[in-house]
């Protein structure tokens, strides 16, 4: 119908003439109204699974339209003018309908509107289990022919289960048109998977071939489930090899996953733990309020979020600045008003950071809940990087492995090649040198320390992406971040850069074999003995630094 | 004439002590006012004290047992530990699994061979750590020797390489942490998240009863009592000096050929048992122990409680805790979000403005009111003498 129309929509007497059409008459598909009728009265589960198989042959958008909706149960039938609708809730507890049929070629998203209704003028086309997977397996062949190459690959994984004639023919003459060769690769496993079913001996033993080099759980497990029941030896012999090399290519990316899970692991360690390194290891302080720097800063990335609800994407580049400067000035505050007068009297640090801590965990209570906040992944972090069937890396960890090496970078340039980094140095080598040569010691003790917390802040930023974001954040965080500066070696960047990847990837590893807690205590034991062999850490400061 | 040495003894120990001296008479004199209110006076008088007294007085002494053992090792051997309260809580749950077993058939489940969390777990018979629990003396030892052994072993490994000062708060506090997680798995056979709970009774008598509530107050005075004499004698002692010498200076005690690690190791080990029988005088007064005991804010908390009180004189320990739980008592009744910030508070200004405490206070104040008398009686005999 749709390509006789489309000439007449494109003026507007003709368009209202065609609403009017639309409205007054059922429209004329491919697929017959007499089609469509059972889904307007009541009739048997057979008669609606016929419509499925006439909608999927005739393959316009307008039918995967209708499939989808009926699927998402959103496909209606008007009461009053008997006849299809969409139809959507609105808040007011009333529905707006819109016509299922569009012309071909235009976006689905001009579906033209029919006004809106009572709940009582509807009533929902009926749906079971069993016609949901008809549906699904009948909305897959639409995925063969959609233009994004990784949704026609795993429509092509999706069909394997199911690979009778139709779909075979349907797949070879997509092989001979298709250009991506990611596809082709996909293309070329299913063809091989149904001549490994079908085939004589000999084909069965060269689809082998081709299907070593799948990662598809699928695959292997009809390739093993042949191998028990094959008589003949040569084919045993090939598929025991092809499922050796699959199995070892499976063991690499065992290890590929774990490495990244560890590295990214080890980079929420080294995020945590590298302000704590500026505090505690460059200075000296034991900042049991660590955590709760982070905290504000998860804090300042909700504030941010809630005040400015439709810049969730460009939220955490607004939030990282400010949590900077928030948990900064904070620790600045800490500084001043509690920290100056303890130096020298680590214990009592301690203490009194610890009571910060829970004075701030309490503030935070206070002033927004006890609950935990929500806080919203931007879009671009949200989705992984498929790299094969059985290999893929979620974006957000790979975003805060880079992020937390970026951190550190960043904090170590400034050390090195900044004044602010040479009076730090200074002071914490030798106070009263630095302070002889004109350095203001203790304008500078501030800023270390601000400097340390506000790294904490945008710690907090990252983490209020992979965690709750709750008072008690910074609790979870603060005994890790500990473990990972003493192991690391106090007063060493590079030692808390090895020690929190190191523990990151060893804990992944240990994982899988005992479970996570328990591989969290034998990390601890572990850091608890190396502290006995090593108590000054891996990378131990030598020298006079030391004493001092 | 054991008798006569004894009193000799004890006068002798508490002879420079005027505070400690102080401290037990009034900690006993209260029990036996509390205990005689609590069982003569009819219910409803004035002067009736409630049993909800009774238990919570006698959880206050329990808490200031553990801060005496504490400060043992913070205030006169310099070794800040923030995981005592793992030891507390490893004698609470030796207790508790003697409560446990006690419980027999009268489970919700009936089952008179297993615990109603085995049952629950699908387990079918004892693990082999829970052998020997049925019986009081066995758990009795068990209260003392799971914590001290723990101490032992921690504190060998760790003074032997000298890992003193922060790092060493540092590792205690990972070591009540990993317990914590420990104890936190469900299929490690203490009760998981739950912990242990639901006793009945103890050598019989129910812990329901009135009567067992006053008797285990009393027997966590004499508990605190004993505790204090012991680290009193312990402190005053040679073996004491040596260990004050070791908080002071550490190198010079070892230069002077003193083998540090093993005085830091008797105390820290000393200290170990005496918080794990709190932890077991604490558990059948609460009737409950779980993980979250191990959470490394508890031990810290303790901390403070001793810093409040005064660290280094035993007595202000006690004071700590008492005061300190009963302020948390107070404002968890008024109001309960304020006692975060009021605990917060404490800490910063204990360390900022108190470093001995409330009994530093009191002798500063006493010493003010002197030098002021000092010098009045000072203007009268200048005056009498021009006169």
């Amino acid at each position: 119908m749709n390509q006789n129309l489309r000439r007449v929509v494109h003026n507007l007497p003709a368009r209202f003439l065609l609403l009017l059409l639309l409205i007054l008459s059922r429209p004329v598909l491919a697929v017959s109204p007499e089609d469509l009728k059972p889904l307007l009265s009541k009739s048997s589960w057979g008669q609606l699974e016929a419509v499925i198989t006439s909608l999927a042959e005739e393959g316009s958008d307008s039918c995967q339209q209708i499939l989808e909706h009926w699927l998402n149960g959103k496909l209606f039938v008007e009461k009053q003018h008997k006849r299809l609708v969409f139809a959507e809730k609105t808040p007011d507890k009333q529905y707006r309908i819109f016509d299922p049929f569009f012309t071909e070629g235009e976006s689905k998203d001009t579906v033209s509107e029919l006004g809106t209704v009572k709940k009582r003028a509807l009533k929902k086309v009926r749906i079971n289990n069993q016609l949901r997977s008809i549906i699904k397996t009948a909305l897959a062949t639409w995925d063969l022919k959609d233009s994004d190459p990784k949704t026609r690959i795993n429509a092509i994984y999706a069909s394997l289960k199911t690979l009778d004639s139709k779909t075979l023919s349907t797949l070879r003459n997509m092989r001979a048109s298709e250009e991506n060769q990611a596809v082709i690769n996909a293309l070329d496993m299913a063809l091989a998977l149904n001549l490994f079913q079908q085939g004589s001996i000999s084909e069965q033993i060269e689809a082998v071939e081709v299907l070593t080099g799948s990662d598809n759980p699928f695959i292997r497990s009809v390739l093993a489930d042949t191998l028990t029941t094959t008589e003949n030896t040569a084919l045993a012999q090939t598929i025991t090899t092809a499922l050796a090399e699959i199995d070892q290519r499976q063991q690499y990316y065992t290890v590929a996953e774990n490495i990244f899970f560890g590295l990214s692991l080890g980079s929420v360690l080294l995020l945590s733990a590298i302000g704590l390194a500026i505090t505690f290891g460059v200075m000296g302080v034991i900042n049991m309020a660590h955590g709760e720097m982070m905290m504000l800063g998860a804090y300042t990335t909700f504030v941010i979020q809630s005040v400015f609800p439709e810049l969730i994407d460009q939220s955490l580049f607004i939030a990282i600045p400010l949590a900077f400067l928030v948990a900064g000035a904070a620790g600045v505050l800490i500084e001043r008003l509690v920290i100056r007068h303890l130096y020298g009297r680590p214990l009592e640090t301690l203490l009194a950071t610890f009571g910060i801590s829970l004075i701030l965990q309490q503030a935070v209570r206070t002033i927004f809940s006890p609950l935990n906040q929500e806080v919203a992944t931007p879009g671009w972090m949200s989705g992984s990087w498929v790299i094969n069937e059985a290999l893929s890396l979620t974006w957000n960890r790979l975003y805060i492995v880079g992020f937390s090496l970026l951190v550190f970078m960043v904090l170590l340039l400034v050390m090195r090649y900044t004044r602010f980094g040479l009076n730090i140095r200074a002071v914490t080598q030798n106070r009263a040198m630095a302070s002889s040569m004109g350095i203001p010691t203790g304008r500078v003790d501030a800023l270390t320390f601000g400097l340390g917390s506000g790294i904490a802040g945008v710690a907090g930023v990252a983490l209020s992406q992979l965690t709750n974001v709750g008072p008690n954040l910074g609790q979870n965080y603060i005994i890790d971040s500990f473990m990972v500066v003493v192991f690391g070696g106090v007063g060493n960047l590079w030692g808390t850069l090895v020690a929190a990847m190191g523990l990151g990837v060893v804990n992944k590893f240990l994982e899988p074999w005992v479970g996570a807690v328990v591989a969290k205590i034998l990390v601890l034991v572990f850091i608890i003995l190396f502290i006995q062999k090593r108590p000054r850490g891996l990378f131990a400061l030598k020298g006079r630094a030391v004493e001092g | 004439m054991t008798k006569g040495f004894q009193q000799g003894f004890l006068t002798r120990l508490l002879l420079e002590d005027r505070a400690g001296k102080l401290l037990l008479s009034s900690v006993m004199a209260i029990t036996v006012v509390v205990v005689l209110l609590n069982t003569l006076m009819p219910e409803g008088s004035p002067l009736h004290v409630s049993n909800y007294t009774v238990t919570l007085l006698g959880k206050y002494l329990c808490y200031g047992l553990l801060a005496l053992a504490l400060d043992l090792v913070w205030g006169y051997c310099g070794i800040l530990s923030l995981g005592h309260g793992a030891f507390f809580a490893l004698g609470g749950y030796a207790m508790g699994m003697y409560l446990m077993r006690q419980i027999g058939d009268r489970g919700v489940y009936g089952n008179p061979e297993l615990p109603d969390f085995m049952v629950f777990l699908n387990w079918q018979e004892l693990p082999w750590y829970w052998y020997g629990f049925d019986s009081f003396a066995v758990a009795l030892v068990m209260v003392a020797l799971v914590p001290g052994l723990l101490a032992f072993l921690f504190g060998w490994l760790a003074f032997r390489s000298r890992v003193t000062g922060v790092y060493l708060s540092i590792i205690t506090q990972a070591l009540t942490y990993a317990l914590m997680l420990l104890f936190f798995q469900n299929d490690f056979g203490f009760g998981g998240n739950n912990g242990l709970t639901d006793f009945k009774d103890l050598l019989g008598f129910s812990l329901q009863s009135d009567r067992t509530r006053v008797v285990l107050l009393m027997a966590s005075a004499l508990a605190l009592v004993l505790g204090y004499l012991v680290c009193r004698w312990l402190v005053s002692s040679r073996y004491g000096r040596v260990l004050m010498a070791v908080r002071d200076a550490e190198s010079r005690v070892r230069f002077m050929g003193y083998r540090v690690e093993h005085y830091k190791l008797v105390a820290f080990t000393l200290s170990a048992v005496l918080a794990g029988i709190a932890g077991a005088l604490y558990v059948p007064q609460v009737g409950i122990i779980n993980p979250g005991e191990f959470s490394p804010i508890n031990s810290i908390e303790l901390v403070v409680w001793v810093a409040v009180g005064g660290r280094g004189t035993l007595y202000g320990a006690v004071i700590g805790a008492v005061v300190v739980n009963y302020g948390k008592t107070w404002f968890t009744g008024v109001m309960p979000d304020a006692w975060l910030f009021a605990l917060g508070a404490l800490f910063v200004i204990t360390t900022l403005w108190l470093p001995k405490g409330l009994v530093g206070l009191y002798q500063q104040i006493v010493g003010v009111i002197n030098e002021h008398r000092d010098q009045r009686n000072n203007r009268k005999t200048e005056l009498v003498d021009h006169g």
